[in-house]
Formats: C-alpha cells, sequence, structure tokens
C-alpha cells in the first residue's frame, strides 16, 4: 500500500522536479546552468514555455509540498521493511549481494533527495555542496535503483494488495488484527506480539501524518488567505503589507546591495550588436508602459499570487538597439557583486512575450528596495531566481 | 533451458535480474561521478549515512521509545476479540507521532538552526517555535479528550459495557 503510493508519488517528483531544471533554461547559457558536467543527463531539455503563466508555481508547489506530504509515508515503508536489513545470512547468493548495493542506492538515494530538499526549503545549507548539483545528480543516482525495484516488487505489490480487501481492512479493529502467515520474504514476524494497532489504524496514522504536513505546508504555495495556514512552512507569514507586501526570496542587505548602487546614480545600459543605449530611471519612465499580472514562483516551493507589474517590455527595450524584428535572448545583468544568480540569460520566446517586463513598479507603488528597485525582470512561467532585481545591464544577442 | 537454470541457480536470479541491475548501476556511475565531484567523503558520508542513520538510529530509537511507552500504559497484553476497544498506549503514541513528526521535517526553523533566516526572507524566525508548541499541546489535548470521551461510553452504566483490560503478559 505505502509501494503503491510511493510509487505514483516519486514518479511525479521525479518528473517535476525534471521540469523545474528544465525551467532554468540550462542549455541556454552557462550562467543558466548549475551543473555544466550533465552530460546526457540533460537530454530532455527543451525550451520552457511563458504560457501559462502559473506554471512554474504549479509545478515547484507540487513537486515540494508532495515531497513533504511523503515523508511519513516513506518513513512507513522503511519501517515495515527493516527485518530484511538484518536477514541472516546477508549475502546468499551474487543476485542477493547485487539486489543489497542496489537496496543501498535505493534507500540512501530516497533519504539523500528528501534530507536535502527539505533542508534547502528551509535555507539551512548545511550539505556538502550546492545545492542544485546534490540534488539533480542525487536524483539520477536514485531513479535507477527505484526503477529496478519497482519492476521486481510490482508482482510482490499487487499480490499484496489483492490478498486482502480494503473494505474489509477497514472494518477490522485492533482486536481483530491478525499477522500476516509466515512467507519467504522475511518480513513476518515468527512469534509476533499481539497487535496494538489495526490495519486501518497503520494507515489512518500514517494518512494523518501526511495530513497534518500538507495542513502546514501548503498555504505557502497558494498565498492570500491560506498563507497563514501554513504554520511551519518557511514562507507562511508575509514580510509586511502594502504594494510591495508579498515575498521576498533574498533582501536587498542580505546580497550586499548598497544605498549608492540604486540612487540617482543608477543607469540601465541597454546593448545590441553594436548599438548601446543608458537610460536614467526617469528616462525608463517616460517609455510605453505596460501592466502584466504575473505570480513570484520559487524552487523552494513557496509562491504569490498574481502582482501587477508595470514597466517597459522587454521588446520595446530591443527595439532601442535597433532590434525590433523577434529579438534573441538577452543577458540580464544585477548590481549585484557575485552570487550565483546575479545574471542569467532569458531564451527569446521570453524575452519576445508581451508580459515580460523590466517592471518599475508593482501594485500600483515604485518597487521596494526588497523587489529590486530600481527595476527588475518579470517573465511568465520564469523560476524566481530568473527574474533577477537590481537590473542594471540588458545585453540582447549575448548568452553572458 | 538447462543452460538457464543453471544460471539461476549459481545467480540466484534470472538473467533479467542482472542485465537490469547491471544497467541501473551504470546510471547510477555516470551520475555518480558527477555527484561526487567536488567534495567526495562529504557527498558519501551523506549518501550513505543518511541510510545508516535512518536504519540504526532513528528507526531503533522510535522504536525502543514506543516499547517504553506501551510497557508504561501497560497494554502489552491482547484486547479482547470483538471490542473495539482502543489500546491505551495509541492515546499517546498517535499524537505524540505527529509532534515529532513535524519536529523531524521542520526542525531547523523550529530549533532555530538557520542564522540566515530573518535576514534573507525579513520574516520572523522566533514564530515556528511557538507554533510546534503549540500544535504539539493541541494533538495531545484531543487525544485526551477522545480518550475521556471513549473512557465515559464504557462506564458502568454507559452505553456499553465491555470486558476489563487485559492483564499485562
Amino acid at each position: 500500500m505505502f509501494g503503491l503510493v510511493l510509487l505514483f508519488g516519486i514518479t511525479v517528483m521525479f518528473v517535476t522536479g525534471l521540469l523545474s531544471y528544465a525551467a532554468y533554461n540550462p542549455d541556454l547559457a552557462a550562467v543558466n546552468d548549475q551543473t555544466p558536467d550533465k552530460g546526457r543527463l540533460g537530454f530532455y531539455l527543451f525550451s520552457w514555455p511563458t504560457s501559462p503563466s502559473w506554471l512554474y508555481r504549479l509545478n515547484q508547489g507540487i513537486h515540494v509540498t508532495l515531497g513533504v506530504v511523503l515523508i511519513p509515508v516513506l518513513l512507513a515503508k522503511l519501517w515495515s521493511v527493516i527485518p530484511r536489513l538484518f536477514s541472516w545470512p546477508p549475502l546468499r547468493s551474487p543476485a542477493q549481494a547485487v539486489e543489497r548495493l542496489s537496496l543501498l542506492l535505493l534507500v540512501g538515494g530516497a533519504l539523500f533527495e528528501f534530507a536535502t530538499g527539505v533542508l534547502n526549503i528551509q535555507l539551512h545549507y548545511i550539505f556538502p555542496g550546492s545545492f542544485y548539483t546534490l540534488h539533480f545528480y542525487g536524483a539520477w543516482v536514485f531513479i535507477g535503483a527505484f526503477v529496478v525495484h519497482v519492476v521486481f516488487r510490482i508482482p510482490v505489490a499487487v499480490r499484496a494488495v489483492r490478498g486482502r480487501r480494503l473494505r474489509t481492512e477497514l472494518r477490522t479493529g485492533a482486536a481483530d488484527t491478525l499477522p500476516e502467515p509466515l512467507d519467504a520474504t522475511g518480513l513476518v514476524s515468527p512469534s509476533p506480539a499481539p497487535a496494538t494497532v489495526s490495519r486501518r489504524g497503520a494507515l489512518a496514522v500514517v494518512g494523518a501524518g501526511s495530513l497534518t504536513l500538507f495542513a502546514v505546508t501548503v498555504g505557502q504555495s497558494i498565498g492570500g488567505w491560506w498563507r497563514r495556514t501554513a504554520l511551519l512552512a518557511p514562507h507562511g507569514q508575509e514580510p509586511g503589507t502594502g504594494p510591495n507586501g508579498f515575498q521576498i526570496n533574498k533582501t536587498a542587505a542580505d546580497v550586499g546591495i548598497r544605498p549608492a548602487d540604486i540612487g540617482p546614480d543608477w543607469r540601465l545600459t541597454v546593448r545590441g550588436p553594436g548599438r548601446e543605449a543608458v537610460l536614467t530611471l526617469d528616462q525608463l519612465r517616460r517609455l510605453p508602459q505596460t501592466t502584466a499580472a504575473l505570480p513570484i514562483a520559487c524552487v523552494e516551493g513557496w509562491s504569490t499570487p498574481d502582482q501587477d507589474w508595470t514597466g517597459v517590455r522587454l521588446t520595446d527595450l530591443a527595439a532601442l538597439v535597433g532590434l525590433t524584428d523577434g529579438p534573441p535572448d538577452v543577458f540580464v545583468e544585477s548590481v549585484q557583486r557575485g552570487g550565483s544568480f546575479s545574471s542569467t540569460v532569458l531564451r527569446d520566446n521570453q524575452v519576445r512575450d508581451a508580459r515580460s517586463l523590466l517592471a518599475l513598479r508593482v501594485n500600483g507603488a515604485d518597487l521596494s528596495p526588497d523587489h529590486g528597485y530600481p527595476a527588475r525582470i518579470i517573465v511568465p512561467a520564469n523560476p524566481g531566481v530568473h527574474n533577477t532585481k537590481w537590473v542594471t545591464r540588458l545585453t540582447f544577442g549575448a548568452t553572458g | 533451458m538447462t543452460r538457464l537454470g543453471g544460471f539461476r541457480e549459481r545467480y540466484g536470479a534470472s538473467p533479467l535480474h542482472l542485465l537490469l541491475v547491471v544497467c541501473s548501476f551504470a546510471l547510477a556511475l555516470y551520475a555518480g561521478i558527477r555527484l561526487l565531484e567536488g567534495d567526495p567523503l562529504g557527498v558519501a558520508i551523506w549518501f550513505v549515512g543518511a541510510a545508516l542513520l535512518h536504519d540504526l538510529v532513528l528507526l531503533p530509537l522510535y522504536t525502543l521509545t514506543d516499547r517504553a511507552a506501551q510497557a508504561l500504559t501497560g497494554v502489552r497484553g491482547a484486547p479482547v476479540s470483538g471490542t473495539h476497544r482502543t489500546p491505551a498506549v495509541n492515546y499517546v503514541r498517535v499524537p505524540a507521532f505527529l509532534s515529532l513528526l513535524l519536529l523531524v521535517v521542520w526542525y531547523p526553523l523550529v530549533l532555530r538552526r538557520v542564522p540566515g533566516y530573518h535576514s534573507a526572507t525579513g520574516l520572523d524566525p522566533e514564530v515556528f517555535l511557538r507554533r510546534w508548541l503549540l500544535l504539539t499541546a493541541a494533538f495531545f489535548a484531543c487525544s485526551a479528550l477522545c480518550l475521556l470521551a471513549a473512557t465515559v461510553r464504557r462506564r458502568p452504566g454507559g452505553p456499553r459495557r465491555e470486558p476489563a483490560v487485559a492483564e499485562p503478559e
């Protein structure tokens, strides 16, 4: 039962994880790629679309919330098979030896992925290296063992589920719960103690665990009123009120933005092939302004509902340097010094979307320093860290 | 057929088993080389350590705790068949499980292990411990109410009379 839930759950985790990786457009430019040595593991990459605008929000909400919800199921599954770890003799045949190694990859891999994921969403960076490297390659190390395990265990799982009628089990209390008959799996105790929990009870407890985790987490991916229900989720509170009161990934102070960097001396440089335009904030404000309702969605799973962003279309900025017909990719640089996402490359399909802006205002007010004042990128369905804040230079046709 | 049978005898499973496992190992190695780049020892410790920590520390720890709880509540004897009576230990087990589960998942924030949290997000790091404690109180309070309701129902003169608790083993 737990196995089947994990079969579906982990498959969804793997797929949403691969999609999230694709959303960074890592094949486009070195600055977008957190795992440049990926080799063939990026074989499936594609141009990340801009519609629907909530695509990345949904993908990451599912990936993170489902991951949190699956934790009790994973723990229950491991609890139910623990006697196998101590089966004796430990190595009966070559097949069993390779199987044990495979199980180390399966169990170690699952725990490694869940641990790095859960720590990363809480900003607790104690793992040995970059989260992207560990979580991405770890997933590939794990998935082979997972597929092998599923192929070999599917008949056992089907037999186990078919062997008992769910309806009958749901009517059986602890007092009438009998142990499994002894079999060759080595999972049945030869002298079981009387049951203190029925099978329905065990399912209910694990289910209650998942439900509780869901209840204190999911609000951070829905936002609005629901955010206050996310009692233990990292983004279960609002940082403030008013037009700029929505979630912040990294504050200006945290990444070392100084007032002088974004003061009156700030300029935006727009470059194209052989042309350059330098604009002050006032000049930018005098260009045609567009408003787009778009969310902010983080790889960590939290997101905001749509905010009303107002600013200059990326296509209009490209036109300033002569790129009027189908502008190319753009290299975006922040005033932020260093840091892995201080610059990014947006693909041509992202540049050409009419909702892709260099935003100057949000919800009717100037951007606050924490949201990227004086100007930030906002592109539909883009991972949050690629919506670069404190932008100072746009280079069309360059990839870093 | 005989040849395949011989393979099965020597290897202990079908040739398909070997093929699939080798295929998965090759993929694991391909990704594993990249995973280990940078800090090979650290990553290996985390990968293997995660399994060892769970199997040899966490699981025995919660099993022993559960055994102790069972001994304390004196319900090692079998409940009587036909009664739908919840063993007393479960009134402690369920809220303790929910509370510890929340702690295991959210311990970095609950136990204030993330120094950069406020600086990065602008959010208050103090709320998590308070909220976890209140949730824990709520779980145990709900369980106490359930136990109370069950006790009232079982009292002599109550709607149902049921046999006394079985003697401990």
